[in-house]
């Protein structure tokens, strides 16, 4: 059962815009008291897929779950879908085209990021249809 | 040192000003957004050549303090309301990179990486 369920749009269009949803995110989970290290690691995991969502399907949503003991983390888009997800995985692996690394992303490390800072993660693509990302944060005790 | 400390050290203009007695121990410089993401353990400041909005999100993310833009880059309007938004200080230094970084360094401020 949730204490609490949050929705977000994450547009395609607007990358001035991404991040704002798990920046909003990180500042309800500092207001419901969660201890330091699950903040930041759920805020950076959702980060990084919210910019992913961004940068490679023209956005989707997001939604998050904070129950007292886990945080669930759910990325739904309708993009092009990923090809190799075990690829995808390795640490500087990237499709994201040029005009993004000029912007500081496209280093290939985002999923492995997602992976490293969750405690759960679970991906399912299909190509051209889309990319659903569930990631789970339990805070210490 | 504190952030105000940082101005003076870095021949730096304040674009905004956010908690200038803030405490800083530990700095990170790059360009690649993931990689401060993912290699950045506590840094309170970022130096950064990029200019664009996601610098300061991604500062937000890792609960850092300052943002200081190097190689006297010009400032943007989007990047600073959100600085504001956000209450991280930014300041501009003409220095490049590597002898900002430097300049810090030798002022007391490490990396914050275990092989230190």
């Amino acid at each position: 059962m949730s204490m609490l369920h949050l929705n977000y749009d994450v547009p395609g269009d607007d990358f001035t815009r991404a991040g704002e949803a798990s920046g909003d995110v990180k500042k309800k989970l500092k207001q419901l008291g969660y201890e330091p290290d699950a903040i930041r690691r759920t805020s950076i995991a959702m980060y990084e897929g919210e910019i992913n969502m961004v940068i490679h399907a023209n956005g989707g949503k997001a939604t998050v779950d904070i129950e007292p003991d886990k945080i669930v983390i759910l990325l739904v888009d309708q993009g092009p879908g990923i090809a190799d997800v075990e690829q995808a995985m390795q640490a500087g692996f990237s499709t994201a085209p040029d005009t993004i690394r000029s912007l500081g992303f496209g280093a290939g490390m985002g999923l492995p990021n997602m992976k490293n800072y969750t405690d759960e993660m679970e991906i399912s693509s299909v190509l051209d249809e889309g990319t659903t990302v569930q990631m789970v944060v339990y805070p210490k005790k | 040192m504190k952030v105000k400390d940082i101005v003076g050290i870095l021949k730096a203009e304040v674009l905004f000003e956010g908690n200038m007695e803030e405490e800083v121990v530990t700095a990170c410089g790059s360009d690649m957004m993931s990689d401060v993401l993912a290699f950045v353990k506590d840094q309170s400041v970022l130096l950064t050549g990029l200019m664009n909005p996601q610098v300061i999100r991604t500062a937000e993310m890792m609960d850092m303090h300052c943002v200081i833009f190097v190689r006297g880059k010009q400032s943007d309007d989007t990047v600073i309301s959100l600085a504001k938004e956000k209450n991280i200080t930014i300041l501009a230094t003409p220095y490049r990179m590597f002898t900002a970084c430097g300049l810090l360094y030798d002022a007391g401020l490490r990396g914050g990486c275990d092989i230190d």
